[in-house]
Parts: structure tokens; C-alpha cells; sequence
């Protein structure tokens, strides 16, 4: 009990200690919500440390508004609940004036009520699955129709493909983007014969029969290619077996969605040569801004370190987040949130992200083939896609629009016209 | 006859008084009643601990007292939040799609209104009907009944087949550890019909109370805990004073012994493997609309084993044992994962105790089971007697 | 023929100077679609180069295919690269001399994508057919295969007889059944090659058979003329709404209303409160909203609404046919019968297949659990770091090729290494901390599983927390294909042929040798073997190190199948258990027995439900606790004294 006591005043004491700190308004406090411990932490240490390397450079160039800016890590440990716990200790006790953070559909939907009732400001860097548009969250990574859709159109434009084979981990992602695939595949005249879905847990490793089906699929003497938004560390043995199979992307192209720099890092990816990958960024890329971010990068992470897509998220949000501070003056969450609508940043692919009012980047999409030293080569390359909250293939959500700028509500009905709700859907 | 029992039990009255002062601190130094020095966050965070501490109590019962090491306590745990959850999802939709349907210039169906609501819960995951399961989701009273039901007749059942087979000692820890993989394994698919991964989610939005700001909802819960853990501790002091508590006990002591003596073991088993298992249904109930959110992961298996952890931890077979283990267990967690913690520099290298603090834990547990195996509530016995 | 001649004839006459020349002017006239392929926009340009006759055409395509070919920056020529470095070697596309060598921001490296690539590989076919070399052939036989179209017959069937290499002769022959099957003219040819594929089991033979057979729905209002695969039952083969649906597609009769469309129609209609008389409060109930509706029908502001009546009738009067697309029935016919017998050798070829897939799970099971059979199952230590001595050896093997760069000679290094490393690991862990917990068995459990979160993280610390690679050696790679049905990859063969080298082994080790005897006594009855003058904490600890010296081999068999990450271990630690308790504690077969019950039926629930994995082991380990209510022992039970307890 003696013990207990202590924990909880020293507890109380830190807390009582932390709020009294937080009268100035210096420094400026940037709270880093990934998980470093956990299932997450294969993918999210790499952006807790893109952050602490934006924040140094920034506090080389002198900070924000005059000040210094403190990045504040918290360890959510993979752990959804709490994701919302942290988040709220972030907002209150450590007072941040802004979170960057999560990876997970599943940990932002725990943070989404937190940050909508304490007014918080969330930069959320990975691609997801839309049907969201929060007041409070800017989202850097791509919605399904600058990742999703562009690969599609790629498979039945440039690959010909006929048939597909939907491939996915079981959650909240792939079930959603393989949702909106499915009747955007319709709508352009494949029959639901010819899509083949297939769910899988995390972390799967047994994928001999999957693959069998897969090939299996080109018995009626159609064009194959997969579609595969399985996650992490179960594309290991999914790009193994697929090796193992010989099966050439010439024969069955396979176009993923969650596949990175970073992933391929695990395996050695000469049998898989010509395999695809859609993104908004590859490390490939040739551009001068790219190479000065992986030189920085590689200094402060180590030699042998990549850079993937979530990284150039955080690099844009980042540095959007810093511009509209400086256009605000203030770190205010509203005032913030207002100059962040037309800002501009130039990605490290070329070209120019915009922020637009519905908090979604119009950014390029990037198809990749994958090299046998484990980067991509990109093969192609579209304008600026502008990023769409809800989609437009699904018939519930294609009457719904997003813009906080002028109709200030993120789930508008455009049939309607009206607001269905300012909070977010969770 | 109720004097007698606190009277033969000071560790229970003692307890009651600690957590009422405890209660009563809280509530005086927090933000919603008094002076501000905790924060919601962290009577959140208590609040959490308490109904941890409740469902730590009935593990403490189970394994503690009555032997059977059971590592699938957090399914029922999960059970209890879902089936609360089920209703808080269902309302707080019900009331902003009414609201939105509203503005219609014809009123709506009600199939439109159902779907309407059905779409927008599991629009995430890629459905548009209510499952089977949500038959209920409507009314609170019976979506509280399923927070005692369900796990109770899960336990039930499963208890029966098992003990009837006398499925014992490890081979009944594995297969409780199988049950709450298996239920885990079947809320993670989308076709479960609730949620799939993404679980339940918003929960601390409380319907009917959304002009109530958090910090005062999260001191009704907190105090709602209080209460719980209270109750459920005298409950289970009364079940283990007396005969029934002195068969429960011999039946970890010696199982065979006491079916020889007549008992009928496997109803005594049944009944603390049951009663156990709505304590922690309801301890669910109410930790998860403090926590937010529920999804699978939060049965996985290994969430039942940091249960036993805590008990051992803290000491089995003594009741206060439990929750002293638990609190001091995930206090000490949250303030290592939360960085509160100052590194180490060791010169040549730096401890960060986000990277260190599990090794930490895990070398503690050694630790305690090698030389401490009665765990911290030790001390107390040492104390107990010292004094008489 | 005669243009063929003219062209060449043409081409000797041309001075050499102007030839050089040629290519180049010709792909400067396509220079954007050269430059920025598509496969929609490369047709003609592919066509305009093939038909120009020039002998560095091919060249140029197969350049072009591996993405050698480069843009200058300055006038956007076309050159051959070869990049070294940050420079580039430009050479002329005509003349095959280096022109220059320049930086390599210069000159713009031209990427076709797949569907380019196929294309040019399609176009590059009769330039490759009767190659001297045999890559070439093989790239031509190997596009012909990918791209099956018509015109690839004629010149297919003329390289036959200078085929001299048996194999891409056979190949040639198989690819050009298929063809004639399908595009032949004469209609006896087509039947006959179609009868030559009802022996096949390939993917291509049941393409080409699927393909002839495609169908389509059509609607007549009487009999069809069409050659008829079968005429649908409303209701039965497809339902009334879809039925209707059809027909007004094909025949134009008004469409159904949906109940959005009138609540659209409705809303669209209101007047003073009121649509079609009724007032707007009551239209929350369907029927009165198609009373509304049908008052605004009349009214002819909308369209009328499909009765039954309209619907009983339009299903009465016209008639859904699935129609062959192919017109000879004679062809279909044979089509059928080939279809129907090569479905059901391949329905035989997929159970085969799966019994594989279902052998080389349950070898992984196995090998996983197989160390546990030992520590939990004869010595009845519940160690729950057991898997994380799996993730030791998969992290040993990793370390191992870091060093040693071949990885034959890794894997022969890192095999008895991890055996090491981990024996080492079991055997301090038994010394420190399993020893003190011999008769508090559950507290075993709390202990390990301590350690099994420290060992964890410690990982995390020293590789970080991205997976690492563990590459098989390149006999590994591949698969054994028995047929187009039935294959196995090699790492699994190895993976199965390793677990039964264990069984073996641990049998042996049991059974017929001095420590088996021991470890036999021991367990049994570890006063009664000490009083025999067996030190039974040396037995019990060499019996621990060995079960967990296994894991760490079993670590890198499943590394090199699967992935090394921190948390591998934690993916087998429940299933092995629930294998060594299936099969039945304190036997080897037993675990076998496990192993192979949970692979066989987990295998078997995927084959039944193949879109939803999850679903399948869920149900396995449902199945697991039902089995265990039943057969509390396991499989196999020991009987006797030896079962203890």
C-alpha cells in the first residue's frame, strides 16, 4: 500500500508538475502518437524518428513563431485504447499544439472522439481508406483514389487484366478499399465472377494455397493480376511463396498497396523483380529535394536505413503545419486549421502538394516496379490527384462531399443539402 | 450475522476504508469536483485501474483460491464491454441519424431509418445490415442483461464441458487460453458482425449525457468503479468465509481428497468459474466506455496472462493481494510507456525506458515468482505478524 | 511474298549512309508515344516498325523491352544506353557506334511498363521463332503462351520443323493445339485439338476450353437460333427482379422504381405539405408513399410504376437463353465433353494438392511444437519463451549470412549455430530459473512468460523492429511442379523432410539411448532414478536444452519460409501447445499425431470457405476445445504408470 501511495502521488505530483511548465508559450510542443512497441512498432518507430529529424532541422532553421519546438514521444505500444489515453495526456497535461501520429485505421477511429472534443490537431501520414473527414485531422496519406483507383486503372489500362483476386488482411483497410475495388471493377464491366476476394490475418504466414487459387483463376483463359492489400510483416511469406510459385509478373501481375521501401527491406526481392507497388512516393524518385531527404535521412538513422511514403506524408504535413503556423502566428488550433487550407509545399517527387479544404493533399500517384535492390523503378507518374474524402464509387458515400473551408462540415450531403454531422463518423 | 463477517474479516473493512479514502481524494483533487490536480486523463486512467483491479479480484478467486489457473478471464472481460458497447454505438448513432434524416422534406421509413443507422455503424467495414447479434442493440436494460448473461452461460457451458471431462491443472489453463483465442479470432473477422478489427468505437460518448463534459463523465465512471470493486470485493470475501469458502480452498489444496469427502467438486469449480466470469463481464461493462474503444486484440491471450501477473504479483490468495498487484502493475506501466520515466545515460550507451521497460517487467516477474512467490501482499502478512 | 521481296530488294539498293539514318527518322516520327508508352497508344507505332522491314528493328525492340533505350534531353534522338556510374554511353540505334558519353541527367531513361513490354514481346515473335539462340525462342514461345492470339498461328506452326530442341519443341507443338483449337478454320481440326487437350491439365488447356465455351445471356421473345447451352428457369436459375432487369435491357420495357427513385420523386413534388394528397407527415410508410406516387403518375408527372402484373407478364412472354458465343455446335459439343473430363482429373489433382499443402502445415506445425513435446511434454515445464528460442534461432540464422555471404554455406553454419545458441539459452534458463519451479508448475508458466516479453524486446532492441531477411539458398528457390495442379515449393519439402529427420532423431534419442533411458526414468520418477545413480538435474537439464536447441533449428526452417521479426515466436506459442495437447503429452508421435490433425482439418476448412482464412482457424481451434472435452488426454493417451499426473 506504501508502494501504491507513492506511485500515485509521484503519479499526481508529474501531472501537477507538467501543467504548471505549460503557462509560456515557448516552447512550441509537437506530440509524436506512434507506437514503438507492439505490432505497430515494425512501421511506426521509422516515423517517430521522421519526426524527431523534421523537428531538429526546423529548430536548425529557428524553429517556429521565434520559438524552439519540443517533440513530446509517447508510446501507445500498439495498443488501441490507448491511443485515446495518450492523446488525451498529449492535449491536456503535455499540452502539444499538435499530434502526428498513428498508422492504423483502428488507432486513428480511438484518437478521432479525443482530439474532436478536446480540439486537438491531428496529422495522420498513411493511406487509408477514406469515408472519413474529421474537423481535426489532416490527412497526408492518400485517400483510395490517389492510391487504390489509379492502380486499378492501371491493371485494365496498361496490364489488360481481366480478372482480379482482391488480396487482403482482415481489417478495416482492405475490407473498405476492396469495397469501393469491387464496384468501381463493376462499373467498368468485370463481372463479379471475375473478382476473387481473399482475407487473411495479420501476420500470416501459410500462403501455398492462396497462391494456388490465385493461379488457379486464369483457367478461364483471362488475364490475372492481384490486387493485394495485405499488411506488414504477412508479405513476407506471401512474396516468398509467389517466388517460390515462379510466378512472373509478366504472367500474374501483383500490385500492392502496402508495400514499401521498408517491407521490402525483409526479403530478398530478386525473384519478385517487375512486381508493382502504387504510392505517392518512392525513394527512387530523382528529384534534389528527395536526394537532400535521404542524405538527412541516412545521417541521422544509419547507413543502411530507407525512406517510404508515410515519411514524405509527415515530411509535407510537417512542414505545411510549420508554414501556416508562421502565416497564423499563433499555434492556435483554429487559426491554424484556416491558413492550412491552399497551402503548398513541394513533394520530394516533384511537383506541388496543396492542402485542400476538405483535408486531403492532391499529390501525384506513382506506380513502382520492384528491383531486384529491393527499390522501385517508377514506371508511371499522373498530375496532382486531388484527395477525396468519400468516394465516389459507392452510392452511399457518393452523394457525400467534404469542405471545411466554406461549407464548414466534413459529411455534406450534396443530394440533400445538408450537414449530416460535424463530428466525425467513429 | 453481517457484524460477524467484517468482524472476522478486518481486511475487508480495511480495504473498503482504503478505497473510500482513496475515492475520496480523487474526487477532491480532480478537475470536474475539486481542485483541479488530476487531471481527466488521469482519473481516466484510475478509473480504468479500478475496474482492473475488479476483474484481477475474481482471477485472484479463481486461480488464487479455488486453483484453477484460468487464462481466458479477459474474454469475459471483453464480453461485458461489447455487450455495453453495442448499445452506446447503437444510440449515439440513432440520435445523430435522426437528426440528420430530420432535415428530409418527407420523414423517413423505418427501414430507412434502420438502415440508415445500420450504414453508418458499419459503413467502416463494408456493410450496411444489422447482424443478428445487434437484435438488442436498441434498449439499454437488455443490453445490460447480456453484460451478466453472456459470460456467465459462456462460462457455464464451457465450465461444464470441461470440468466434466476433469480436465485439470495446465491443460485447463491451455484450454481457456484456446477459448478467448478462438472468440478473439472470431470478433476479428469482419463477417463476426461486430466491427471486425475495428471493434467498437467512441464509447466514452456517453448518449443522453453529450452536453456533460468528459471530465465529469469520467468522474461518474471512476466513482462507478469505486463501487463496483467495493461490492464485488465484499462479495467474494462473504463466498470464501464460511463452509463454502473452506471447500473452495481444499479444492485447490487437494482435489481428490475433497471428492472422496463427498463434495461434489465440479459444481463448487462451476460456481466460482461462473460467478468469476460475470464479475468480469461487468468490470468490462464498465472499463470500456472509459477506455473509448474495444476491439479483439483486447482478448487476445495474452492480455488473460498479464491478468495472472498481476495476481501473482501482488500475492494470490489474499484478495487486497490482486489489486495492489494490478495497480501497482499498470500505474507503473503507464507512467514507463507514457516517457515520465528519466533515461539512463550510461555513458556508452542510454537507457530509454520506452524501449527498456518491458525487459524491465518481464525480469521482475522472474524475480517475484523465484523469491517472492507470495508477491507484495507478503509484506502485509509479515506486518499481520508482527503486530499480533 | 512480292512485297516482302520488293522490300528487300529496296533495302540492298539503299546506300548505306541513308540506312543508318533510317530507324532513327522512323522512331523520330513516333517520338512521343516511343518516349511515354502505353499499351493502348503502341499498336500502330509497334506495327509501323515491324512492317518497315529495317533489320534493326528487333534490336531496337528488345532494347527497348529491357529499358535500355534513351532520350536525349537536348533534340529527344533515341540512343541505346549503357549507364556506368553517374555517366552514360549513348549508342546509335542504326549504326551500333558510341556516339558519346554524357551525364545521365543528359538523356531520359525510357520504361515501358508490363503491358508495353508485352506488346513488343508479342511484336517481337516472329523475329525470335527460329533464332539461332535459344533464349530467344524460349521468349518468343514463352509471349506466344501470355498473349494466344490468332494471327500467332500461321507462324508458330511454320517454326515447328526447324525446331531442333526437344523441349521447346513440345512446347511449340502444345502452344499451337491451343491455338488451332480455338482459331482454326476447319472445324475437324478444331474438334480434334480440342479432344488433344481433354488429356491436359494445364491452366492454358483449360483456358482455351473455358474460352471456347464463353456464353452469354440473351432474351427472345420465342424459340432462339443461337447455339444454346441452356434456357434459365425464373426463380430458379436466376431470380424474377435480375430476370426482369435483363429484359429491359435487351428489349426495352420500362424499368422498375425504386424505393429511392420515389422518395426522390416524391420530395421532388411536394405541394403546400402535400404530395398527390397526402400530407407529407404520413409519408414515412412505404405503402402510402406508393400511393403518392402512383396519384403522381397519373397525374403523368412521373413514370408509372412496374405492377406485378406488368412483371408475371413480361416473364411469361420472353424467354432467357445462356447462348454459346461460338456458333458450331459440333465444336461446343466437343468443348463440353473435354471440359467435363478434364474437371474432374483436376478436381483429383486439387485434393491431391491440398493433402500436400495440409503435409507441409502440419510439418510446420510439428517442427514448432516438436521442441515443446519435449520440455512440456516428457518433462512438463510449461515454457512459454518457447517461441521466442524460435525467433533466437531465425535471428541466429539471420546473423549467420550477414557473415557469411553464401548462403548454402550459411544455412550450414547457422543450423548446428541456432541449435547451439538456443540449447545454450534453454539450458541457462533451466539452471536459473525453471529449476527452483519444478513443483509449482503454473508459476513455471508466469516465469517463462517473463521472459518471454524481455527476450522479446530485447530482440526489438538489438535488430530494431523491422523484419529481417533470411534468404534460402537458390536450390531452395522454386517449386517441385508434378503438374499444373499439383506443386510444392522446395522449402517446404525441405521443411517436411527436417521434421521427419527430428522425429526420427527424437525417437532415437528416447528409445534406444542411454540419456532417452534416463530421461525416461526421470520423468517418471526422479527419487526412484536418483537412488539408481542418475543425477536427474543433469538429465533434466540437458533435457530442456535439447528441446529448446530444436526450437532454434525449427527457428530457421520457419525464417526462411516465412519471416524473422521480433514476434514470430509469439505466432507459434499457442498453436504449438495446442498441438503437443492434442496429440497427447509425453509422446513424440503424439505431437505428430497433433500436428497432423490441426493441419489436415484447418487445411479442410479453407478449402471450404477459400475467401476467409481467419474463419478457418478459428474453427480449428473450436474444434481443438471440443476435441480436448472429449479426449482430455489426447490423441495418444499414455496409459499406465506412465502417465503420471
Amino acid at each position: 500500500m506504501i508502494k501504491f501511495a507513492k506511485t500515485l502521488t509521484s503519479a499526481a505530483a508529474l501531472t501537477v508538475a507538467a501543467s504548471a511548465a505549460m503557462a509560456a508559450d515557448c516552447p512550441v510542443k509537437v506530440g509524436v502518437l506512434h507506437s514503438l512497441s507492439g505490432t505497430m512498432a515494425i512501421s511506426e518507430t521509422t516515423l517517430k524518428d521522421t519526426m524527431l529529424m523534421l523537428v531538429d532541422q526546423q529548430n536548425a532553421k529557428g524553429g517556429v513563431l521565434g520559438c524552439e519546438i519540443e517533440a513530446v514521444v509517447v508510446d501507445p505500444a500498439s495498443d488501441w485504447p490507448l491511443f485515446a489515453e495518450k492523446a488525451r495526456e498529449l492535449l491536456t497535461t503535455h499540452e502539444v499544439d499538435v499530434i502526428f501520429g498513428n498508422w492504423t485505421s483502428v488507432s486513428r477511429k480511438s484518437v478521432l472522439p479525443v482530439i474532436e472534443e478536446l480540439n486537438g490537431l491531428l496529422f495522420y501520414p498513411v493511406q487509408y481508406e477514406g469515408e472519413e473527414s474529421s474537423k481535426n485531422v489532416f490527412y497526408t496519406g492518400a485517400a483510395p483514389n490517389q492510391q487504390a483507383i489509379p492502380a486499378v486503372d492501371y491493371f485494365l489500362e496498361e496490364l489488360g487484366v481481366e480478372k482480379f483476386a482482391l488480396l487482403g488482411t482482415d481489417y478495416v483497410y482492405p475490407r473498405t478499399t476492396n469495397n469501393i475495388l469491387e464496384q468501381y471493377l463493376k462499373d467498368n464491366g468485370i463481372a463479379a465472377d471475375d473478382i476473387f476476394v481473399n482475407y487473411t490475418p495479420f501476420g500470416h504466414s501459410d500462403w501455398a494455397t492462396i497462391v494456388a487459387d490465385v493461379v488457379a483463376l486464369g483457367e478461364d483463359g483471362k488475364s490475372v493480376g492481384v490486387i493485394s492489400t495485405i499488411n506488414g510483416d504477412a508479405n513476407i511469406g506471401f512474396y516468398k511463396e509467389l517466388a517460390a510459385a515462379g510466378i512472373s509478373a509478366d504472367e500474374i501481375p501483383v500490385v500492392a498497396f502496402s508495400v514499401g521501401e521498408e517491407e521490402l527491406s525483409g526479403l530478398d526481392t530478386s525473384n519478385l523483380v517487375g512486381h508493382l507497388a502504387a504510392w505517392n512516393y518512392f525513394q527512387s524518385a530523382e528529384t534534389e529535394a528527395n536526394a537532400e531527404f535521404i542524405d538527412a535521412w541516412k545521417a541521422f538513422a544509419g547507413e543502411d536505413r530507407v525512406t517510404n511514403d508515410p515519411m514524405e506524408a509527415h515530411y509535407i504535413g510537417f512542414n505545411m503545419w510549420v508554414n501556416a503556423v508562421e502565416a497564423a502566428g499563433t499555434t492556435d488550433v483554429d487559426a491554424v486549421r484556416t491558413a492550412m487550407y491552399g497551402q503548398e509545399f513541394p513533394n520530394l517527387t516533384g511537383g506541388t502538394a496543396v492542402m485542400l479544404p476538405n483535408h486531403h493533399l492532391a499529390k501525384p500517384v506513382l506506380i513502382g516496379e520492384i528491383q531486384a535492390d529491393g527499390q522501385f523503378d517508377i514506371i508511371s507518374k499522373t498530375t496532382e490527384v486531388p484527395g477525396d474524402a468519400w468516394t465516389d464509387f459507392l452510392p452511399a458515400s457518393a452523394v457525400l462531399k467534404s469542405d471545411w473551408k466554406e461549407l464548414g462540415c466534413g459529411m455534406y450531403n450534396t443530394e440533400t443539402e445538408s450537414c449530416v454531422q460535424i463530428k466525425s463518423n467513429y | 450475522m453481517r457484524k460477524s463477517f467484517f468482524a472476522d474479516n478486518p481486511s475487508v473493512l480495511w480495504f473498503l476504508a482504503c478505497l473510500g479514502l482513496f475515492t475520496l481524494g480523487v474526487t477532491v483533487l480532480a478537475e470536474a469536483t475539486g481542485a483541479g490536480l488530476i487531471s481527466t486523463s488521469f482519473v481516466k486512467t484510475l478509473g480504468k485501474v479500478l475496474c482492473l483491479c475488479l476483474v484481477a479480484v475474481a482471477m485472484d478467486v479463481v486461480w488464487g483460491y479455488c486453483g484453477i489457473l484460468s487464462l481466458g478471464h479477459f474474454a469475459f472481460f471483453g464480453i461485458g464491454g461489447y455487450a455495453v458497447g453495442m448499445w452506446l454505438m447503437y444510440a449515439r448513432t440513432e440520435a445523430i441519424v435522426i437528426q440528420s434524416l430530420a432535415e428530409r422534406t418527407i420523414p423517413p421509413t423505418a427501414t430507412e431509418l434502420n438502415d440508415a443507422i445500420a450504414t453508418q455503424i458499419f459503413g467502416v467495414v463494408g456493410a450496411s445490415e444489422f447482424p443478428l447479434i445487434w437484435a438488442f442493440s436498441h434498449s439499454l436494460i437488455l443490453q445490460l442483461m447480456m453484460v451478466v448473461l453472456v459470460p456467465g452461460l459462456l462460462a457455464l457451458i464451457f465450465g461444464w464441458l470441461a470440468f466434466r471431462s476433469r480436465v485439470t491443472g495446465v491443460y485447463l489453463s491451455i484450454l481457456t487460453q484456446a477459448m478467448t483465442l478462438a472468440l478473439a479470432l472470431y470478433l476479428f473477422q469482419n463477417d463476426s458482425g461486430l466491427r471486425g478489427n475495428n471493434g467498437l468505437s467512441g464509447l466514452q460518448n456517453i448518449p443522453g449525457f453529450e452536453a456533460v463534459p468528459q471530465s465529469v463523465i469520467s468522474m461518474g465512471f471512476f466513482w462507478a468503479s469505486a463501487l463496483a470493486l467495493g461490492l464485488g470485493y465484499v462479495l467474494f470475501a462473504r463466498v470464501l468465509t464460511g463452509k463454502m469458502g473452506s471447500v473452495i480452498r481444499a479444492i485447490r489444496d487437494d482435489e481428490a481428497r475433497v471428492r472422496f469427502l463427498g463434495y461434489h467438486v465440479e459444481s463448487y469449480k462451476l460456481f466460482v468459474f461462473t460467478l468469476t466470469a460475470i464479475v468480469a463481464g461487468i468490470a468490462g461493462a464498465l472499463y470500456y466506455p472509459q477506455a473509448g474503444i474495444i476491439n479483439p486484440a483486447e482478448i487476445a491471450p495474452i492480455a488473460s496472462i498479464y491478468l495472472a501477473v498481476w495476481v501473482a504479483i501482488g500475492g494470490r490468495g489474499r484478495l487486497y493481494g490482486a489489486v495492489i498487484g494490478t495497480a501497482f502493475v499498470s500505474l507503473l506501466s503507464s507512467w514507463f510507456t507514457g516517457g515520465g520515466a528519466p533515461n539512463i545515460n550510461l555513458g556508452f550507451y542510454t537507457i530509454q525506458w520506452t524501449e527498456w521497460w518491458l525487459v524491465l517487467l518481464g525480469t521482475s516477474f522472474v524475480a517475484v515468482t523465484l523469491f517472492f512467490p507470495g508477491g507484495i501482499g507478503m509484506i502485509f502478512d509479515k506486518l499481520k505478524k508482527g503486530t499480533s | 511474298m512480292i512485297r516482302i521481296l520488293t522490300m528487300a530488294l529496296a533495302l540492298l539498293c539503299l546506300p548505306l549512309t541513308v540506312q543508318a539514318q533510317e530507324l532513327q527518322s522512323l522512331l523520330q516520327s513516333h517520338q512521343k508515344t516511343i518516349a511515354k508508352p502505353s499499351r493502348k497508344s503502341v499498336g500502330p507505332v509497334l506495327e509501323a516498325l515491324v512492317t518497315s522491314g529495317l533489320p534493326t528493328v528487333p534490336v531496337f525492340l528488345e532494347y527497348w523491352q529491357n529499358k535500355d533505350v534513351y532520350s536525349r534531353e537536348d533534340d529527344g534522338l533515341f540512343f541505346y544506353g549503357k549507364a556506368a556510374g553517374d555517366t552514360l554511353e549513348l549508342i546509335d540505334v542504326d549504326t551500333g557506334e558510341t556516339v558519346a558519353t554524357v551525364d545521365k541527367k543528359a538523356a531520359k531513361q525510357i520504361k515501358p511498363n508490363g503491358g508495353v513490354r508485352k506488346e513488343i514481346g508479342s511484336a517481337l515473335v516472329q523475329f525470335q521463332l527460329s533464332d539461332p539462340d535459344i533464349a530467344r525462342r524460349t521468349d518468343a514461345v514463352n509471349a506466344i503462351a501470355r498473349d494466344m492470339s490468332g494471327q500467332m498461328l500461321t507462324p508458330l506452326l511454320g517454326s515447328i520443323d526447324n525446331e531442333n530442341d526437344p523441349t521447346l519443341l513440345a512446347r511449340k507443338k502444345q502452344l499451337a493445339n491451343y491455338l488451332s483449337a480455338k482459331f482454326s478454320d476447319d472445324p475437324a481440326h478444331r474438334v480434334a485439338a480440342i479432344q488433344d487437350i481433354a488429356g491436359d491439365l494445364s491452366v492454358e488447356g483449360r483456358a482455351i476450353l473455358s474460352q471456347i465455351l464463353e456464353t452469354e445471356l440473351v432474351v427472345t421473345k420465342g424459340a432462339s437460333d443461337r447455339n444454346l447451352l441452356e434456357t434459365l428457369e425464373i426463380g430458379e436459375d436466376i431470380s424474377a427482379p435480375e430476370a426482369y432487369a435483363l429484359i429491359v435491357e435487351q428489349h426495352k420495357l420500362s424499368p422498375m422504381v425504386s424505393e429511392n427513385e420515389i422518395r426522390l420523386a416524391l420530395e421532388a413534388n411536394v405541394e403546400g405539405g402535400k404530395v398527390g394528397g397526402i400530407p407529407v407527415q404520413q409519408l414515412n410508410d412505404l405503402s402510402k408513399r406508393e400511393n403518392a406516387y402512383d396519384v403522381l403518375a397519373s397525374a403523368g408527372a412521373v413514370a408509372p410504376r412496374v405492377t406485378e402484373a406488368m412483371l408475371t407478364d413480361a416473364l411469361e412472354t420472353y424467354q432467357i437463353h445462356r447462348a454459346f458465343v461460338e456458333d458450331d455446335p459440333v465444336v461446343t459439343l466437343a468443348a463440353l465433353e473435354a471440359q467435363a473430363s478434364v474437371q474432374t482429373r483436376v478436381g483429383v489433382n486439387q485434393f491431391f494438392d491440398l493433402s500436400l499443402d495440409a503435409i507441409s502445415l502440419a510439418s510446420i506445425y510439428f517442427l514448432a511444437a516438436v521442441g515443446l513435446a519435449i520440455t512440456f511434454g516428457v518433462m512438463g515445464v510449461i515454457n512459454m519463451a518457447h517461441g521466442e528460442f524460435i525467433m533466437m534461432g531465425a535471428y541466429t540464422g539471420y546473423v549467420v549470412q550477414q557473415f557469411v555471404p553464401n548462403y548454402t554455406a550459411s544455412l550450414i553454419v547457422a543450423l548446428p549455430l541456432a541449435f547451439i545458441v538456443t540449447f545454450a539459452a534453454g539450458v541457462a534458463m533451466e539452471r536459473l530459473v525453471i529449476r527452483w519451479l519444478y513443483n509449482r508448475p503454473l508459476e513455471t508458466l508466469l516465469a517463462t512468460f517473463g521472459i518471454s516479453i524481455a527476450l522479446q524486446q530485447l530482440a526489438k532492441n538489438i535488430f530494431g523492429t523491422q523484419a529481417r531477411p533470411l534468404t534460402s539458398p537458390g536450390w531452395l528457390d522454386g517449386a517441385w511442379i508434378i503438374n499444373d495442379v499439383v506443386q510444392i515449393s522446395y522449402i517446404r519439402i525441405a521443411i517436411f523432410v527436417l521434421a521427419l529427420m527430428f522425429l526420427g532423431l527424437l525417437l532415437f534419442i528416447l528409445k534406444r539411448t542411454r540419456l532417452g533411458l534416463e530421461v525416461r526414468a526421470v520423468t517418471q520418477n526422479p527419487r526412484m532414478a536418483a537412488s539408481m545413480g542418475i543425477n536427474p538435474d543433469k538429465i533434466k537439464m540437458m533435457t530442456f536444452g535439447l528441446g529448446s536447441g530444436i526450437a532454434g533449428i525449427a527457428g530457421v526452417a520457419i525464417g526462411l519460409f516465412a519471416k524473422v521479426t521480433s514476434e514470430m515466436g509469439s505466432d507459434y506459442i499457442v498453436q504449438s501447445f495446442m498441438t503437443v495437447v492434442v496429440g497427447g503429452v509425453g509422446n513424440v508421435w503424439g505431437t505428430l499425431a497433433g500436428a497432423a490433425m490441426i493441419g489436415t482439418f484447418q487445411k479442410g476448412v479453407e478449402w471450404l470457405n477459400p475467401s476467409n482464412t481467419l474463419a478457418a482457424q478459428t474453427y480449428m481451434i473450436l474444434f481443438i476445445i471440443l476435441f480436448i472435452q472429449f479426449r482430455p488426454k489426447g490423441i495418444i493417451a499414455l496409459k499406465g504408470r506412465a502417465a503420471g499426473d
